[in-house]
């Protein structure tokens, strides 16, 4: 974690700073230390006012930071971890045949579906269900935890993760769809059946809760521990 | 518009605010779901347990349902082979609440289809799958291992009822769901039956159907009703059968005798015997039987165990055991034949007695005053046939006088020899005179006289031919017969000329002829 992208990124990044140095004279330095804010719409900066004000530009809320950033996104993480978890154990579909009824785990779906011919599918599954909601968390938490610490590496990395997180989010909710739309229309009484579980209900909630976790975190953060110094022998 | 470049202002830092955001309430929340989950989950689970079949076949874990009365109750969640590799152990987890079930005479069955003589079920299977079926024990002590049924039960143990032990010699056709009959109506069925340790015999286990059960009393008989009981008699023939069923599967049918219709019913699990048909059922079932020793100063061959023992047709008892013995002391080899009586069968009922006698006394009295008027064994043949024989007893008042030594073990009766044998002794004497008959002599007597009349005879025949040479047509006899007759017709002639002379001319009597006439 945060040794990604090697040095050959590192080299290129030297590269550009070395450039930028001959070439800029002023160092990227963070709105808020210059006691600016930025508008999280349009990107606008202003000057705040004696209260927290509006962008002048889109009438967007302004603050220095999200308020609470960290704190409210823990919260979302914690809380989406935690459904995590009776997502994956409770029967996301519950399959009532002739046979007797049933269910089956989102992991007893892809075990199901794996076979020499089906794989491709159980591995949509797989990696749609199980690995990007857990995959999401351990962003967020390798986010939160890194901005905590004030560390500065691989900034740029971190906000292209985050933008991923960010742009993933919204697709997380197929399963849930693909899921209830199978227990609408196959309803086959009384020779199949086929409803939601229990698991299904958290499975929305990590997704919901993860969505709100990146919404709440405010990528700004990442940059607020970069060291101002570090264009002083530019 | 640049501007002018001023000292950085102080940076402002957001404030820390002590008291937690509100927004911890999701994870909260989301904590306690799962929790609320989770405990549920564990609340919801019941009991588990283990059952130990056969084989798998059909079963399939975190498929196969456990049902009682149609409603699943539990859910197979892994098999796996037993310990010594014979079986399979199935953990079985119940449902909340079904712990009361499991107790120690709980049975499980897995429901496959099934098709034997009697019935066919689970049909419903073919298509929903096998299931494991359960039939709650009434037991008192919880228990969370069992051992699975390889066939279902044929009664479950909310049908009200009662089941009876049988004992028979042999299983016949019964089967599990054999059905048993009352007046021919099917009122319960075998549930089971084992061969008794000892492998003398088989323990059926019956079970008659509330409200059936109460006619099954202490007295009441038992047989094997499977087929046809074709019976002979002087009427004719007679098929007796329970029913179309029953000639196909067997089965077993009881009644009570009118005699004894009157006692309480029998309770569980009581013991009867399983008769082979009904006749040999409806005979008064030996109580205390007297065993007796006959000894037969003849063969006994076609007299088997089993034979009966008759009092002028009446079957009195049975002949237990033929055999050959040799008296140590005297080389002598006599064939005993042991055989039990049965004294309540001459109709001498025991019931009046009072308090004081005692019953074997008077049996004995009984069996003194008959062997007095003389009533002896003896060997009969009951068909010409198959040269069975049976054992009869008699009167014969002219037999040697005998006695009981009722203190002898075992008892001998005196007998008399059997009547095919005394038919042979006369038999014998016959042959015997017609032994002592000279029937040599008779013979070259008879020899001689028949060379005798043959001498005769062809000198008779010599006189014959000699006679009909007389008579020949050539014979000189025969031709001076005829010359003879030849004269005499002249002589007629002659006469009658004169008569006719005579007649015309009397005269010529005393004239002579006259020339005239001339």
């Amino acid at each position: 974690m945060g040794r990604r992208g090697g040095a050959k990124r590192r080299g290129t990044r030297r590269a550009r700073r070395r450039r930028r140095g001959a070439v800029v004279t002023t160092a990227p330095v963070a709105a808020i230390q210059r006691g600016w804010q930025s508008c999280e719409a349009c990107g606008l900066l202003s000057r705040p006012g004696a209260d927290a004000g509006a962008c002048p530009r889109c009438g967007e809320e302004l603050a220095f930071r999200k308020h609470r950033s960290i704190e409210r996104t823990w919260a979302f993480v914690i809380a989406a971890a935690v459904c995590y978890v009776p997502a994956n154990l409770l029967p996301v579909m519950v399959t009532t045949t002739a046979a007797g009824s049933a269910p089956d785990t989102i992991m007893e779906g892809v075990i199901l579906l794996w076979s020499p011919t089906g794989w491709p599918l159980s591995l949509i599954v797989l990696i749609a269900s199980i690995m990007i909601p857990s995959a999401k968390i351990l962003a967020l938490v390798y986010l939160l935890v890194t901005v905590q610490r004030g560390s500065v590496a691989n900034n740029a990395e971190r906000v292209r993760l985050f933008r991923t997180v960010e742009l993933i989010g919204r697709w997380s909710m197929v399963d849930v769809f693909v899921d209830t739309f199978t227990a609408a229309l196959v309803q086959l009484q009384p020779l199949m059946a086929v409803e939601p579980g229990p698991g299904l209900l958290f499975f929305a909630a990590v997704v919901v809760l993860t969505m709100l976790a990146v919404e709440s975190f405010d990528p700004r953060l990442i940059w607020d521990a970069a060291p101002s110094e570090e264009v002083v022998h530019a | 518009m640049p501007e002018p470049v001023e000292l950085p202002s102080s940076r402002t830092v957001p404030k820390k605010e002590r008291r937690p955001s509100l927004v911890w309430i999701v994870p909260v929340v989301a904590a306690l779901a799962g929790a609320w989950v989770a405990v549920t989950r564990v609340l919801a689970e019941g009991p588990t347990i283990t059952i130990d079949f056969r084989s798998a076949e059909g079963l399939e874990a975190g498929k196969t349902k456990v049902r009682y009365n149609g409603v699943d109750v539990g859910t197979m969640t892994a098999i796996r082979l037993s310990d010594d590799h014979l079986g399979v152990v199935a953990t079985v987890r119940m449902e909340p609440k079904t712990e009361s079930f499991l107790v120690a005479d709980t049975r499980f069955w897995v429901v496959r289809p099934r098709i034997s003589g009697a019935n066919i079920s689970g049909l419903g299977t073919l298509i929903s799958g096998a299931y494991v079926r359960m039939d709650i024990g009434q037991a008192r002590d919880e228990q969370r291992a069992f051992v699975g049924l390889e066939t279902p039960p044929i009664v479950m143990r909310d049908v009200p009822g009662r089941s009876f032990v049988l004992k028979t010699s042999d299983l016949g056709s019964l089967d599990s769901g054999t059905p048993v009959f009352y007046r021919r109506l099917q009122v319960g069925e075998v549930v089971g039956y084992e061969l008794d340790p000892d492998g003398s015999g088989l323990t059926v286990k019956a079970f008659v159907q509330a409200p059936y059960d109460r006619y099954v009393t202490s007295a009441t008989r038992f047989w094997h009703a499977s087929g046809l009981d074709v019976s002979m008699s002087a009427t004719g023939f007679s098929v007796q059968t329970q029913s179309l069923m029953s000639i196909l599967i067997g089965g077993i049918a009881f009644e009570t005798p009118v005699a004894e219709a009157a006692l309480p019913p029998a309770g569980e699990n009581t013991s009867f015997l399983l008769h082979r048909d009904r006749a040999e059922a409806f005979r008064a079932p030996e109580r205390n039987p007297l065993e007796v020793r006959l000894v037969f100063k003849q063969s006994v061959r076609g007299l088997a165990a089993g034979a009966p023992v008759e009092f002028r047709g009446i079957q009195v008892g049975q002949v237990v055991e033929v055999g050959a013995e040799v008296d140590v002391k005297t080389l002598a080899i006599s064939v005993p034949v042991k055989i039990h009586l049965e004294g309540a069968r001459f109709g001498v009922r025991f019931t009046d007695l009072d308090p004081g006698d005692d019953p074997t006394a008077i049996r004995r009295r009984l069996w003194d005053s008959l062997i007095a008027h003389g009533v002896r064994a003896q060997l009969r043949s009951g068909s010409l046939l198959t040269g069975a024989l049976f054992v009869a007893f008699d009167v014969f008042p002219d037999a040697a006088p005998a006695s009981i030594d009722w203190n002898a073990k075992p008892l001998d009766f005196p007998t008399v020899p059997g009547a095919l044998e005394g038919l042979e002794a006369s038999l014998a004497s016959i042959v015997r005179k017609i032994d002592q008959l000279p029937l040599q002599a008779i013979g070259d007597d008879v020899a001689k006289a028949l060379v005798q009349l043959d001498q005769t005879l062809s000198s008779a025949r010599g006189a014959l031919d000699s006679a009909g040479k007389l008579v020949a047509p050539s014979s000189p006899l025969a031709t001076e017969l005829t010359t003879t007759l030849q004269e005499v017709t002249r002589a007629a002639r002659a006469i009658r000329v004169l008569g006719d002379y005579l007649e015309r001319h009397p005269e010529a009597l005393l004239r002579g002829k006259s020339g005239e006439a001339r």
